[in-house]
């Protein structure tokens, strides 16, 4: 045949292989081989809509075309039956874009994420890539500042500080070295949207670390990447090679006088790394333990040098700002909160994803809407929002909308975006228990009341789920959740109490109690 | 190269800790690195090395004991045949993790945090993998499964015999 060969996208993106994309990418490669039709496989990043996962596309005159969920052993039927040319088929699901979760979706961080080879830097350009460098190199750090600080973007990590206003102190801070580091210990269960930008679009994170690195006079960036990601450190180790080779990082960033290398470190399995200044210490060489604030790291960060110390997908919503203007993105989300947030729909729920939206949508949208509720069919019975140190909300609660401000009203917090939904076959005192194991197990034992409280809470919720003395065991419980609110260094200690109390407050049945008794003044009261 | 005699390291072990030397004590932070590099030739990082590597850090050797032993990563046995790491964290838990624990663990005859006596298999607990949507999630051999089952486990791993009965170690 002489027709140009076909392209084929099987996802590289972990999620994707962890259900057998890469035996999915061998088969369409074996299979049209055998029936002499030629094909160019391309390892894309994924779309989000991971319930389809593996989902195929094919590039037809007509667009492209999505198949999935994809097994191995589906390919030879999907060939046979004109895959390749965008043929139907059960599995077909028609246009990606198309599909009811992406298109009610506004993608800017995740605008390439799934579309392009995450690898190919000319593609990447095609796509809109590097605009916002290049709109950077043509100003002065100030004017960078500035826009990033009109947008009204904050932290995605989960404490939502303004990113302007943390980027003007590095800027304002006089100092012989400064440092961009970028926070890839993406820890929360229930969270992926950092996995994906890396392993799907590395060189949006790239460009945006290079922008604060021009912007602030920081001439060295580092990505401390979770070990738990050894897919991203992968993709990210391949595309800092090839951004150096192609003078986007370097001594010259894209021609220019200023100079931007990136380092990637690998993380060793430490939850409280994720906390910036235990980060640090472990970028450092030691254990991550958790420093006393002040000085904030924009003042005297790594190795005691003025330091951006940002989220991934902070980082990665930088380049769009610039490209885009940050008027645009401030035009986008409510009150507070402005701009999109990735949210990331995992747990017990039918349709698990990537959900790329203005702040404001409802928990029950994202849940109902997107979600198409649990992967069970049994009801919802209750959802944690912001990880392992967010609030477990009860399905009454579902109608809150997802902004910062909006969900401390309910005792809650949004963190990093992620939203694990439980249906009602979970047992809300184990959570609350695991919630106090956890933070025993990752405590840095710095302070006492994580490290000594996390340990006294497991017992003391033990002997409430006991029965031994329960009123007086939960007021000892409310007493130590008050300890650890106040008390606590960082927010690993800070917010245990989230989870445990909210669990004690909407579920008190679960712990063996009356409504009554849990709901006396006080209790589950942050 | 040290002025104190070398520990009682297995050659092998001794080149593997030399290479990592060699290759990172020149960088900035360079313990973490030393580490995962010396865990990625040998599957865990000597005792004994610890010494060597302090001293070429210019380091004590409790500074390096407290940096190895805080970290979950580092190991201080040669793992198992294979290495199975589960996810215990809340959004594999909601769909069903923690049975799925007790069921590998039975199967497989040893608990999380082990090896099997035999040697045949490692289980350890990981606190999430980052494929909540795709739960209950584990890492066989450092590559991401989704949605496991007890029974797809023991199929990946044929070489791992059953437990033998009261096997666990």
């Amino acid at each position: 045949m002489s027709a140009a060969p076909v392209r084929v996208f099987v996802p590289r993106d972990a999620a994707a292989r962890s259900l057998g994309a890469d035996a999915v990418a061998r088969a369409v490669e074996a299979e049209a081989a055998r029936r002499g039709t030629p094909v160019t496989v391309v390892r894309n990043g994924s779309r989000g809509m991971l319930w389809l996962e593996p989902l195929v596309e094919v590039e037809t005159a007509a667009g492209r075309v999505g198949y999935g969920p994809v097994r191995a052993a589906d390919v030879p039927g999907l060939l046979a039956q004109g895959m390749l040319t965008g043929g139907t088929h059960p599995l077909r699901i028609g246009r990606p874009e198309a599909h009811p979760f992406l298109a009610r979706q506004q993608r800017l961080v995740f605008a390439r994420c799934g579309v392009t080879d995450p690898l190919d830097l000319a593609a990447y350009e095609a796509h809109g890539g590097l605009a916002g460098l290049r709109a950077a190199l043509g100003r002065s750090g100030a004017q960078v500042v500035e826009e990033v600080t009109t947008s009204g973007l904050r932290g995605r990590g989960g404490a939502g500080f303004p990113t302007g206003i943390k980027w003007k102190t590095v800027l304002d801070t006089p100092a012989t070295q400064k440092y961009v580091v970028c926070n890839a210990d993406e820890g929360d269960s229930g969270t992926f949207s950092d996995r994906m930008v890396m392993e799907g679009d590395p060189y949006l994170l790239l460009e945006g670390m290079a922008i604060a690195g021009v912007a602030l006079g920081a001439t060295v960036g580092w990505i401390y990447l979770r070990s738990e990601y050894p897919d991203a450190e992968r993709v990210l180790t391949e595309a800092i090679a090839r951004a150096r080779a192609a003078g986007l990082l370097g001594p010259r960033v894209l021609g220019s006088d200023r100079a931007f290398d990136v380092e990637l470190r690998r993380g060793a399995g430490a939850y409280v790394c994720g906390e910036e200044t235990a980060l640090l210490e472990s970028l450092e060489g030691k254990r991550g333990i958790v420093r006393y604030r002040p000085p904030v790291p924009a003042v005297a960060g790594l190795w005691g040098k003025p330091t951006a110390l940002n989220n991934v997908v902070t980082l990665a919503s930088v380049p769009w700002i610039l490209a885009h203007g940050g008027a645009a993105y401030r035009a986008l989300g409510t009150g507070r909160s402005r701009g999109t947030l990735p949210f990331q729909l995992a747990g017990n729920v039918k349709h698990g994803g990537l959900v790329e939206a203005p702040f404001g949508l409802t928990l029950r949208q994202l849940i109902e809407d997107f979600g198409g509720g649990t992967r069970s069919g049994l009801p919802v019975k209750a959802v944690q929002v912001g990880g392992p140190l967010g609030a477990y909300l009860p399905e009454a609660d579902l109608d809150v909308p997802l902004d910062y401000e909006a969900l401390t009203t309910k005792d809650a917090i949004l963190g990093h975006g992620g939203v694990v939904v439980f249906d009602e076959t979970c047992d809300m005192a184990a959570l609350a228990r695991y919630a106090m194991e956890f933070c025993a197990i990752e405590s840095c034992g710095k302070c006492t009341p994580c490290r000594i409280g996390s340990t006294r809470g497991v017992e003391v919720i033990d002997r409430i789920v006991a029965g031994t003395q329960r009123a007086k065991n939960v007021a000892l419980l409310e007493d130590l959740c008050e300890t650890l609110t106040h008390a606590s260094l960082c927010a690993l200690g800070g917010l245990t109490p989230l989870p445990v109390r909210s669990a004690l407050k909407h579920f008190p049945e679960d712990f063996g109690l009356e409504r009554a008794v849990a709901a006396r003044p006080g209790a589950g009261r942050p | 190269m040290t002025p104190t005699a070398p520990p009682a390291l297995p050659p092998d072990a001794l080149a593997a800790v030399e290479r990592a030397l060699e290759a990172h004590r020149g960088r900035p932070g360079a313990l973490l690195p030393i580490l995962h590099a010396v865990q990625d030739a040998l599957g865990y990082v000597p005792p004994d090395a610890l010494p060597t590597i302090a001293h070429a850090l210019n380091l004590s050797r409790a500074d390096v004991h407290g940096v190895v032993t805080f970290y979950h990563d580092f190991r201080d046995a040669p793992p198992g045949r294979h290495v199975v790491k589960l996810c215990r964290a809340e959004a594999c838990q909601a769909v069903g993790s923690d049975e799925l624990v007790r069921d590998v663990c039975a199967r497989f005859g040893t608990e999380l945090g082990h090896t099997r006596a035999d040697g045949a298999v490692t289980l350890e607990p990981v606190y999430c993998l980052g494929n909540c949507a795709l739960g209950p999630s584990a890492m066989v051999d450092g590559e991401l499964r989704g949605r496991v089952t007890a029974s797809g486990l023991a199929a990946e791993l044929p070489d791992v015999p059953a437990a033998p009965p009261g096997g666990a170690s």
